[in-house]
């Protein structure tokens, strides 16, 4: 009785102990939330109506040095964008197109920021600069936090923040590498489901180990005869590709990928 | 006690986390639509066969002419990129029998084709292979037996079949083309009837030229022509049997017929009667000649043309005070308009593939040939040209062919009309060529299936 009583407490202790133990590693670190934006909706007569102080254009210079300042030191990262298109045989405009996508993805503070700064300065005629002073700092720290570890990206910090892909960077370049080798077969039925799934192993340099059609049952399914003409152009790609263009680092978290081949979007357009 | 400690290690255990990635997912949603590199190897024959078929059909190297008739019908699509044989690395036989993938890897191929002819019996054996060059394996291999004169169909034979196992859709290299041939000054023209492959090849009159020929039509199922031809000095609608050479008139209208064409199943044609400047849509019966009447307006009505279920018409009609593009049920009922834009619409004709509609339109004194949607979205205007018409398909629904007429300089010369093809990219446009001027093509369904 006695002896049970204990292996029933010792039980439930140990419960409790595991439960404490293990809530850090079951819950997940705090999300990063970028700070609110707050965009204030003003009529077009109050900032008409403002009379355009001296003092105040001194601010406006001020902000806009700052600004472009914030600018050029967002430019490393598109820097790098910029390199890879060009290696890319693919039509300019296309690029540009791609090129534009992109900026707007990836810096939705920068365009947010202009408005709410001169939004801000408009309603208000004088403010306190040090706010905006202030408003700059915390948004170069966020950026440099935010370039250091995109350029770091060592394996404990996979871990939290990159865990499910690859940068957008990283993704980018393969992206662009595949879009210049497959070679869309043009006949094919527009209204069907053209998506076919394609599982690769990797090696460290990129090259291809292994490439499997996920969707292989639908090869031989009747009226999918176009299915196989599609997956084959798939494999081609992969084959004409490779060495893929893979991050140099974090080979854990790409040695296995999975490339979803759409060609609807292609031929419907 | 020891037992409860292993009990309790491997209860805690459990819950340590163990590091563990998500599969990582790309998506791909552009491509190129560079032609593909494709080699095609002469096909190869022994000594024995070159010489037989030296002598029977005076021809030198016929593994050589086939794989040219190939590798031009793929040119011609315009998706392909057939490589120079000069670069080739491997000989002909060899490659037939193992091909070296990283030789023709090398110099960029991603298909290859390889074949063999052998002559024995007064019999024609063509083979041939289509290598995956960069998965290393054979994607099809297949036979063909003929008779020696034959030998231009095998190669487009063969062409159809590559081009279907790359593209996935059927080929459209063996089929014919019929035409009017045009000669002589614009003022006193000769038209004939001709046929011819779709290549430019074997080209033959099925007509002698006495009288005028307009608009012929292939029927989808076999090889009848209709066409509009004059009869008492009335334009009438005729049928002719290509094999057997046989004319007939369809019908006996108080008036004139024109504007014909076969349903899909080949058992009906749909033309415009007009009587006293009105102009309806009708369809006749070969079989049983009944004749009923589709449309029912004081406008005119006309190029009527059947979608590939046989279930609706698209036709052109100046109804709405301008000529636009309609289509209606079978029977006559729910016509609807589909072209809205700016000009003149006409010559709508439907897709064997059933989602377009191609047309000419004129706008501004030019005319184009386009392509819409059968709701009429999505109108796509494919070519630009001082004068071009009568757009017809190909049987797989990816190009069409039609003529174009340039202009005569100020002392009336320099007047030609022309077969061109253009695919639905807009991008290929050509030239097909034809012993004399040519106009109103149209497109055979494949000759073997």
């Amino acid at each position: 009785m006695f002896k049970s009583i204990i292996i029933s407490t010792s039980f439930h202790l140990a419960i409790i102990a595991l439960t404490v133990i293990s809530l850090p590693f079951i819950a997940k670190k705090p999300i990063n939330i970028p700070p609110i934006v707050s965009i204030e909706l003003i009529q077009i007569t109050d900032i008409t109506n403002i009379p355009f102080a001296p003092k105040a254009k001194k601010i406006i210079d001020k902000i806009k040095k700052e600004e472009e300042k914030l600018v050029s030191e967002q430019a490393p990262p598109k820097k790098v964008k910029k390199e890879k298109p060009d290696a890319i045989p693919l039509p300019k405009k296309e690029i540009e197109k791609v090129k534009k996508v992109e900026e707007k993805k990836q810096n939705p503070e920068k365009d947010d920021n202009k408005v709410k700064q001169v939004s801000e300065f408009e309603k208000k005629e004088l403010f306190d600069t040090n706010n905006i002073a202030a408003l700059i700092d915390k948004s170069k720290e966020e950026l440099a936090e935010t370039t250091i570890k995109n350029k770091k990206i060592t394996q404990s910090e996979d871990k939290s923040m990159n865990l499910s892909g690859l940068t957008l960077n990283e993704e980018d370049a393969l992206k662009a590498q595949i879009f210049g080798c497959w070679s869309i077969p043009l006949g094919l039925p527009y209204n069907e489901n053209l998506l076919v799934r394609i599982k690769l192993k990797l090696k460290p340099d990129g090259s291809v180990v292994k490439s499997e059609i996920l969707d292989h049952a639908r090869m031989n399914k009747p009226g999918q005869g176009f299915y196989k003409v599609l997956a084959e152009s798939a494999l081609r790609a992969v084959q004409l590709c490779q060495p893929l263009r893979v991050p140099s680092t974090g080979y854990e978290r790409w040695k296995e990928m999975q490339l979803n081949f759409d060609a609807s979007e292609m031929l419907k357009g | 006690m020891r037992k409860i400690k292993i009990l309790l290690i491997s209860f805690f255990l459990f819950f340590i986390p163990s590091i563990s990635y998500s599969l990582i997912e790309v998506d791909i949603s552009r491509g190129n639509l560079n032609p593909l590199p494709i080699s095609v190897s002469p096909l190869f024959a022994d000594k024995v066969s070159n010489s037989l078929l030296k002598n029977d059909i005076q021809i030198e190297n016929l593994g050589l002419k086939i794989a040219e008739v190939v590798e031009n019908n793929l040119r011609q699509t315009g998706l392909f990129n057939p490589l120079s044989r000069k670069a080739f690395l491997q000989k002909p036989d060899i490659a037939h029998l193992k091909p070296r993938f990283e030789d023709w890897a090398l110099i960029k191929s991603q298909a290859l084709i390889t074949g063999k002819i052998s002559y024995k019996n007064e019999k024609l054996k063509v083979e041939f292979r289509l290598w995956d060059v960069l998965a290393g394996r054979e994607m099809l291999a297949l036979a063909f037996t003929t008779v020696p004169n034959n030998w231009r169909r095998v190669g487009h034979i063969i062409s159809d079949k590559i081009y279907e196992r790359l593209t996935g859709e059927k080929g459209y290299f063996d089929t014919r083309i019929i035409y009017v041939a045009e000669e002589g000054p614009k003022t006193k023209r000769i038209k004939k009837l001709a046929i011819m492959d779709q290549d430019g090849f074997n080209t033959k009159y099925l007509t002698l030229g006495n009288e005028l020929v307009l608009t012929p039509r292939f029927n989808p199922t076999n090889q009848m022509v209709t066409y509009l031809s004059y009869f008492k000095n009335l334009p009438r609608v005729y049928l002719l049997d290509i094999e057997t050479g046989m004319q007939e008139v369809v019908g006996d209208f108080p008036g004139m017929t024109f504007a014909p064409r076969f349903s899909p199943d080949g058992k009906k044609i749909i033309m415009s009667f007009a009587k006293d400047g009105n102009s309806d849509i009708y369809t006749m019966d070969l079989e049983n000649r009944i004749v009923e009447r589709i449309t029912n307006h004081p406008s005119i009505d006309t190029s009527p043309s059947f979608s590939p279920d046989g279930k609706f018409i698209t036709f052109n009609s100046d109804r709405s005070g301008f000529q636009q593009i309609y289509i209606m049920k079978n029977d006559g009922k729910k016509v609807k308009r589909i072209s809205f834009g700016k000009g003149l619409y006409g010559t709508p004709v439907w897709s064997p593939r059933g989602d377009l509609i191609a047309f000419t339109k004129l706008h501004k004194g030019k005319f184009y040939i386009g392509v819409m949607r059968v709701d009429g979205s999505g109108e796509r205007l494919l070519t630009e040209n001082y004068y071009q018409e009568a757009p017809s398909w190909s049987p797989n629904g990816r190009v069409l062919i039609f003529y174009r007429e340039t202009k005569t300089d100020s002392e009336g010369k320099g007047f030609s009309a022309k077969l061109w093809s253009i695919d639905l990219t807009g991008y290929n446009e050509r030239q097909v060529e034809t012993l004399t001027d040519a106009s109103d093509p149209s497109w055979s369904s494949l000759l073997s299936n």
